[in-house]
């Protein structure tokens, strides 16, 4: 192959102004619609803004901020079915909340209680996956469940630059190519993987031409810009429902946020690199977009924002509400039923608390 | 009723389950038009199909992973890993994922799958492909550890192993793969997990064991006999969790143990029997817990494997030497 294959042209629809470069997807190709994806993003920032202060004044634990990158989780979700699964990383807030994830459970979970993950309106995606690029293999198993019974369903799994150095990611685009399955593997390219800038990660010039290698389709698109994410997400979902063809795709955003609320990015981040990244975000640039092609008002913008913070604000309230974990559950759950031995460690763990008044 | 070898009885075990239930899918590298390495699923791929028998890449934690995926739709995944020395790629995903998927959504994901492993030495094998560590497992919350040691146990246990609604690590000890045959109906029963088999009753000193180094524990029995030692052996079989009852119940009426295992000694789920019983079963005791090991060091090459594995002799000295405190 030439070196100059290996340049692969990034998708775009609204250019940093906000203005529309190509026709819009038909699934978007009204103003609700437009106005319901804006919602979504705004909802995120909202939220992951709430969740930051949660952590900060010691109500929630230590919490990976998604912000800049709202645009990635909202095309993803606007393109997923209901049906489909998502296998997601700890970035995924908006897809996770526009697929029925309570916010008060993301909040529960981050809060240090395991039942945050059993979400109670979404039965079949994946919880959050803290350790890198494992899930890409849990994607592949599921599309694989999906393949065997011939569902017209597919898997969308997310995760980071970094996690594109690991074993597990190249093991799992690879024998999605070999075994054709309806899997889309979606790598928020936010350039750092806490401190280690992608340059350091990788000699390749970029992410998507890992594909080449595994013999999928490699697509580029902009992270910032979520009516590109979500026409690059239909057709690969497409291609991934009737062809059992994987993708990967790479989406160029930044990480306008610290690695987690245990870190501090100026400890590593230029700081006009970051001032550059904040001026072509993704919220700012479809406010813009809204402006200029469907009359949004700043009164408009304002009700939107007072009806996420409403709403952020309620799932704070009743994750604040949620009572504890009853003594020795986290025995429960280790087995459909408890072995004798820890059935013994159980009791005599509860009864030492109750001796103990 | 057929006359089987341990390896045959895994085949039909698999066999009577992906008859039974079509969520059974078989995956591993060298699994499908192969039949296996060790041919543990030879011919299937003719009755089930490829899409059942799948042959996969080269690559155990995607194997492994896949698995995972696969049961959280409801599939019953069993996964072969070609040798214990190669499932380590593999432990990321076992630890952090399979052993824990229940568990960190309160139940709403489970991860019904087997993952098999040969293990232990004595078959002349290569560098790497001779070690036992269930013990790394073992240790482990959230999954099952299991390995048979017989003909029968293997077939009963592999059923009990897929129907479970966790996950499963089976480790067949490959040494007696082939060792002997014994009559096996097909008729689907499975054997209690979480279960010790009592293989001989004895009233002087009772040896517990699992795997392949069963054989040699019987063996000692039998040569102990002829001293007027009556020794009781006792099959682990399910290494996690630990049916400790049946080894406490056996201890109480004999007062002497002697734990035999191909694992290294530091460490190995042996370990954790003498710790259990000492703080069980410590009035019961007439004389020190003794563990007949493997010992810890790199598994040497097969020129001295043998030297490594605890055979007969070793087990009867060790017995000797408890039957001497009074």
């Amino acid at each position: 192959m030439q070196d100059s294959e290996f340049n692969i042209e990034t998708i775009e629809a609204l250019d940093t102004e906000g203005h529309l470069q190509r026709p819009l997807p038909e699934g978007l190709a009204d103003r609700d619609k437009l106005v319901d994806l804006y919602q979504l993003m705004v909802l995120s920032r909202v939220f992951d803004r709430a969740a930051i202060n949660l952590q900060r004044t010691g109500a929630m634990g230590t919490y990976p901020s998604c912000e800049g990158q709202e645009a990635i989780g909202t095309g993803i979700g606007f393109a997923m079915r209901d049906d489909d699964v998502l296998v997601p990383y700890y970035r995924d807030v908006a897809t996770q909340i526009h697929r029925d994830v309570l916010m008060e459970e993301i909040l529960l979970y981050w809060g240090g209680d395991e039942r945050g993950q059993n979400y109670q309106r979404q039965s079949q995606d994946f919880p959050v996956c803290i350790p890198i690029a494992t899930q890409s293999c849990h994607a592949v198993g599921v599309a694989y469940a999906i393949k065997y019974r011939k569902q017209d369903r597919a898997v969308v799994t997310t995760c980071g630059d970094g996690a594109t150095s690991k074993g597990d990611f190249y093991e799992s685009i690879n024998i999605a190519g070999a075994m054709g399955l309806p899997v889309v593997f979606v790598v928020n390219n936010n350039q750092w993987a806490i401190s280690v800038p992608l340059e350091k990660q990788t000699a390749a010039r970029t992410i998507a031409q890992k594909a080449f290698a595994a013999g999928i389709k490699g697509i580029r698109v902009d992270g910032n810009d979520p009516i590109a994410v979500y026409a690059v997400m239909i057709e690969a979902l497409e291609r991934a429902r009737h062809d059992h063809q994987p993708t990967l795709v790479e989406a160029l955003s930044y990480r306008l946020s610290d690695h987690t609320t245990a870190d501090d990015a100026t400890r590593y981040r230029d700081a006009q690199e970051y001032d550059e990244a904040r001026a072509i975000e993704p919220l700012i640039r479809f406010k813009r977009f809204l402006q200029n092609e469907y009359d949004w008002s700043d009164a408009d913008d304002k009700a939107l924002y007072d009806d996420c913070d409403d709403r952020v604000k309620k799932a704070s309230e009743v994750y604040q509400a949620t009572a504890g974990q009853a003594a020795g559950e986290f025995f429960d759950h280790m087995f459909a039923e408890l072995p004798t031995d820890l059935a013994r460690q159980k009791k005599a763990w509860l009864d030492a608390v109750k001796h103990r008044g | 009723m057929a006359e089987l070898t341990l390896i045959e009885a895994v085949n039909q075990a698999f066999a009577y389950e992906m008859r039974d239930d079509k969520d059974v899918v078989l995956l591993g590298e060298d699994v499908g038009v192969n039949g296996g390495v060790f041919r543990a699923t030879d011919g299937l791929i003719d009755e089930f199909g490829s899409d059942r028998v799948v042959d996969t890449p080269l690559a155990e934690s995607v194997i492994v992973g896949m698995g995972i995926g696969m049961a959280a739709q409801g599939l019953k995944p069993i996964v072969e890993l070609q040798f214990m020395g190669f499932i380590y790629p593999a432990v990321d995903q076992i630890i952090n994922h399979a052993a824990r998927l229940r568990n960190r959504t309160r139940g709403r994901l489970t991860c019904p799958m087997v993952i098999r492993a040969p293990f232990g030495g004595g078959i002349h094998a290569p560098e790497h492909h001779s070690e036992s560590t269930e013990a790394l497992f073992a240790h482990m919350p959230g999954v099952r550890v299991v390995i048979p040691s017989s003909p029968a146990r293997a077939y009963g246990l592999l059923l009990a192993a897929i129907r479970d609604p966790d996950p499963v690590i089976f480790l067949e000890p490959k040494r007696v793969y082939r060792l002997g045959k014994q009559d096996i109906e097909d008729n689907g029963e499975a054997l209690p997990l979480d279960s010790c088999f009592v293989l001989r009753d004895g009233i002087d000193v009772t040896l517990v064991s699992w795997g392949a180094s069963i054989k040699e524990t019987l063996e000692a029995a039998t040569e102990l006999s002829q001293l007027g030692i009556d020794a009781e052996v006792i099959d682990v079989a399910t290494i996690s969790p630990l049916d400790i009852d049946t080894i406490l119940d056996s201890v109480t009426r004999t007062g002497r143990c002697v734990i035999v295992h191909e694992a290294a000694r530091s460490f190995g789920a042996g370990a954790e029997i003498a710790a259990q019983l000492a703080s069980e079963g410590i009035t019961s005791l007439l004389a020190p817990v003794k563990r007949v090991t493997g010992f810890d060091t790199v598994m040497p090459l097969y020129r001295q494997e043998d030297d490594y594995l605890p055979g007969v002799s070793r087990v009867v000295e060790a017995v000797k030497q408890s039957m001497e405190y009074r």
